[in-house]
C-alpha cells in the first residue's frame, strides 16, 4: 500500500502569535516552528499501517525552504521519501489543496492522509477540498481506521458520537487525535533520516480565493473577581451567575 | 434577485438547532444587502414538516430534499446536491454550520466551485467590497478579517456566537428534486454510535463544565458530570486528562482540541495553561473553580472560587438543582 501524507510546519502552540508590522501577517521572529500535531497522527497512522503489511509513506509539504524541517521530521519517524512544494507566498485554503492535488494528480497511491486541521490557520478544510480536486471519496475526523478487501472502514468523530463509514480505495482520510500515538523519533531514525530522498520543486500554487485584509488580537480579557475562599462563596457566585451575568 | 443561502443540518430526522443559528446569521447579511434568505435541508424522507419552523428565523423559502439516498451523510453526495442548488439558484453567500458534517461539506463545494472559503466564523459584516467574515486563527490567539475574491463566498459559523433572533419571513417549504444519479464514489455510513447517556457536544453547548488534573482520578468526574447534568451542559477536559486516558479526546478544550465559544464555561481544576486559555477564551463568562490563587486561569476568569474543588463542587451542583427546582 502507498501513502502519501501531507504536513504542515506551524508554530508551536507555546508560541505568543505576534502581528506583524503589515497588520496582516504573522511576525515569525523569536517563534518555535514544529511539525503540525494533528499531522504527527497522521504520520504515526500512516507508518502504523505501513508496518502492518507492505508498503511505503512519502510526505509533501507545500512551503518555504523552511519546511524541510518538518519533511526531515517525519522521515526520521519512519517515512520513506518526501517532496516540499516550494514557494515563498504565504497560501492556504483552495490554493494550497490545488497545488497539493495537481502534484499527487501526477502519482498513484492508495491513501491520502491529512491533519483534521492545521493549528494555525485552523482551516480544516484542506484534505477535504483535494478530494473533490481530485473527484477521490473521503472521511474527515478519523480516529481510527482499518483496510481490508480494497476498502477503508474508518470511525469518524462526530457530535455525541462515532460514525462508522466505509470508503473505497483510494481515499483521502483526516486524522485526529485517536487510536494514534505519535511516536519519537530515534537516533538510528535521525540518522537514517539523512540519506532518504528528499526533493523540492516548485509549487503550482493556486489562486487565492480569499483575502485577508486584516489581523487583530481578540480582545484583552480582564481578570474579573474572586468572589470568594471555599464553598462559603458558592451562594454568591450562583447569584452572581444568575443576576449580574443573567447566564443561569 | 440571488440571495443568501442557509444550509440547515438534518440529523436523524430533525432539524438541529445549529440551523436556527445558520438561518439567523443569513438573515442579518440578508437585510443589509436587501435580498432574500433561502434555506436548503437535505435528508432522508420525513423531516419537511420541522423545516418549517426555519421560517420564524427569517428563511424566506425553505428547500428541502427528501430522499433515501440522502438519510446519512455522505460526502460527494451531499455536494453533488448543495453544488447544483447553488448553480441554479445563483446566490451571494452561503452560510453552513460550522459542525461536523459543515466542516466536511463546505469546503468540498467551495473547491469544486473554486470558490474562497472561510470556516468557524465568528462575524459576518458587508463592506463596500463584499462580504467581510471574521474568524480566529491560531485557536483565537488572533482573529482575521477575510474577504473573498469573488461572489458566492462559502463560509461556516461557529456554534454559540450568532444567537437565534425571531424575525418571521414567509417561509414557504417547497420541496426540490435532485438528480438521482449524482455523486460518484463516496463513504457510506455503516453505523452511528452515540457515546454513552447522549451526551451534548462540547463544541455545541451553550454551557461547558470543564475538569482538569485537579480532579485525581478518573472516577471523580462523575462531579464534573452531575454539575455539567444540573446546568443543562456539557462536560470537557484539559488535554492533562486526555492524555492521561481519563476522557476522550471528544471533550477536550483547546489548540489542539476544541475551540468553544459557550455563553458559560467553568475551568475546575485547570491551571489555565496557554493551549488551554486559547481554547475557550472567547467564552462569554468564565468561571474557574481552583486551590491555587496564583493559577493562570484566574487572570482571564471572570468569577473565581479559590478553594478545594472536591468541597466547591458538590456544593454548586447542589444550588443549582434547588435554583431549578
Ligand atoms: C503541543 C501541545 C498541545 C497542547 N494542547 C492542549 C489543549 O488542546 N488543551 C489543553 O487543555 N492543554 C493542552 N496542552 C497542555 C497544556 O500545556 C497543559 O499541560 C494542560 O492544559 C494542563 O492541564 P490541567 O490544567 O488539567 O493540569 P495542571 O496544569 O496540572 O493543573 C491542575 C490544576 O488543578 C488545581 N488543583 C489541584 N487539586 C485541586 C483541588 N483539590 N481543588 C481545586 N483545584 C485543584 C491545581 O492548582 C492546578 O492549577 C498542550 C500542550 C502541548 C505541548
Ligand atoms: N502548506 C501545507 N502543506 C502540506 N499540507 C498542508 C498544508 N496546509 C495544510 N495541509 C494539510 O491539510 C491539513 C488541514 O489543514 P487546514 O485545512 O489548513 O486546517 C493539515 O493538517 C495538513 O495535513
Amino acid at each position: 500500500m502507498k501513502s502519501v501524507v501531507c504536513v504542515k510546519r506551524v508554530p508551536d502552540t507555546e508560541a505568543r502569535i505576534r502581528i506583524g508590522d503589515d497588520g496582516r501577517s504573522v511576525d515569525p521572529s523569536g517563534v518555535k516552528f514544529i511539525l503540525n500535531p494533528y499531522d504527527e497522527f497522521a504520520v504515526e497512522a500512516a507508518l502504523k499501517h505501513k508496518e502492518a503489511g507492505e508498503g511505503e509513506v512519502v510526505v509533501l509539504s507545500v512551503g518555504s525552504a523552511e519546511s524541510v524541517d518538518v519533511l526531515r521530521t517525519s522521515l526520521a519517524l519512519g517515512a520513506d521519501e518526501a517532496l516540499l512544494l516550494t514557494t515563498t507566498q504565504s497560501a492556504e485554503g483552495l490554493a494550497v489543496a490545488e497545488a497539493i492535488a495537481a502534484e499527487l494528480k501526477e502519482r498513484k497511491f492508495d491513501l491520502i492522509l491529512f491533519g483534521m486541521k492545521a493549528i494555525d490557520d485552523d482551516l480544516q478544510a484542506v484534505g477535504a477540498m483535494v478530494a473533490e480536486l481530485l473527484d477521490l471519496p473521503s472521511a474527515t475526523v478519523v480516529t481510527e481506521f482499518s483496510v481490508e478487501d480494497g476498502k477503508v472502514t474508518a470511525h469518524r468523530e462526530i457530535e455525541g458520537g462515532t460514525e462508522v463509514v466505509e470508503v473505497p480505495l483510494p481515499c483521502v482520510l483526516t486524522i485526529t487525535k485517536g487510536a494514534y500515538e505519535p511516536r519519537y523519533a530515534s537516533l538510528k531514525g535521525i540518522m537514517a533520516a539523512k540519506r532518504k530522498p528528499l526533493t523540492e520543486k516548485e509549487a503550482h500554487l493556486g489562486l487565492s480565493h480569499t483575502i485577508e485584509s486584516a489581523l487583530e488580537y481578540p480582545p484583552e480579557r480582564q481578570a474579573g473577581r474572586i468572589v470568594g475562599e471555599g464553598s462559603d462563596a458558592v451562594p454568591e457566585l450562583v447569584r452572581l451567575l444568575r443576576e449580574e451575568a443573567n447566564v443561569i | 434577485m440571488a440571495g443568501i443561502i442557509a444550509f440547515g443540518e438534518v440529523r436523524e430526522g430533525e432539524v438541529k438547532k445549529s440551523s436556527w443559528e445558520v438561518v439567523t446569521a443569513a438573515r442579518q447579511i440578508a437585510d443589509v444587502l436587501g435580498c432574500e434568505v433561502h434555506a436548503l435541508l437535505l435528508g432522508g424522507p420525513g423531516f419537511a414538516d420541522a423545516a418549517q419552523e426555519l421560517a420564524r428565523y427569517g428563511a424566506d423559502a425553505i428547500f428541502v430534499a427528501e430522499d433515501e439516498s440522502l438519510g446519512h451523510y455522505g460526502p460527494a453526495r451531499y455536494t453533488s446536491v448543495v453544488v447544483d442548488f447553488i448553480r441554479e439558484q445563483g446566490c451571494k453567500v452561503a452560510v453552513f454550520p460550522a459542525s461536523a458534517l459543515g466542516k466536511d461539506l463546505a469546503p468540498r463545494v467551495a473547491a469544486r466551485l473554486g470558490l474562497g472559503y472561510a470556516g468557524e466564523c465568528t462575524g459576518l459584516a458587508v463592506e463596500a467590497d463584499g462580504l467581510v467574515a471574521t474568524r480566529p486563527k491560531y485557536a483565537g490567539k488572533l482573529f482575521a478579517k477575510v474577504g473573498f475574491e469573488k461572489a458566492p463566498a462559502i463560509v461556516s459559523i461557529r456554534a454559540n456566537v450568532f444567537t437565534p433572533q425571531e424575525k418571521p419571513a414567509a417561509g414557504e417549504v417547497r420541496s426540490l428534486s435532485i438528480d438521482g444519479e449524482s455523486g460518484g464514489l463516496d463513504a457510506v455510513v455503516r453505523e452511528i454510535r452515540a457515546s454513552a447517556g447522549e451526551k451534548l457536544d462540547v463544541g455545541e453547548a451553550s454551557i461547558v463544565v470543564s475538569g482538569g488534573r485537579g480532579l485525581r482520578d478518573p472516577e471523580n468526574f462523575k462531579l464534573i458530570e452531575e454539575l455539567a447534568d444540573a446546568l443543562g451542559g456539557a462536560v470537557g477536559a484539559s488535554r492533562a486528562v486526555v492524555d492521561a486516558g481519563w476522557r476522550p479526546h471528544a471533550e477536550q478544550v483547546g489548540q489542539t482540541g476544541k475551540t468553544v465559544s459557550p455563553q458559560l464555561y467553568f475551568a475546575v481544576g485547570i491551571s489555565g495553561a496557554i493551549q488551554h486559555l486559547a481554547g475557550m477564551r472567547t467564552a462569554r463568562y468564565i468561571v474557574a473553580i481552583n486551590k491555587d490563587p496564583d493559577a493562570p486561569i484566574f487572570k482571564v476568569a471572570d468569577y473565581g472560587i479559590v478553594g478545594d474543588l472536591f468541597e466547591v463542587v458538590p456544593r454548586l451542583t447542589e444550588e443549582i438543582r434547588k435554583l431549578r427546582g
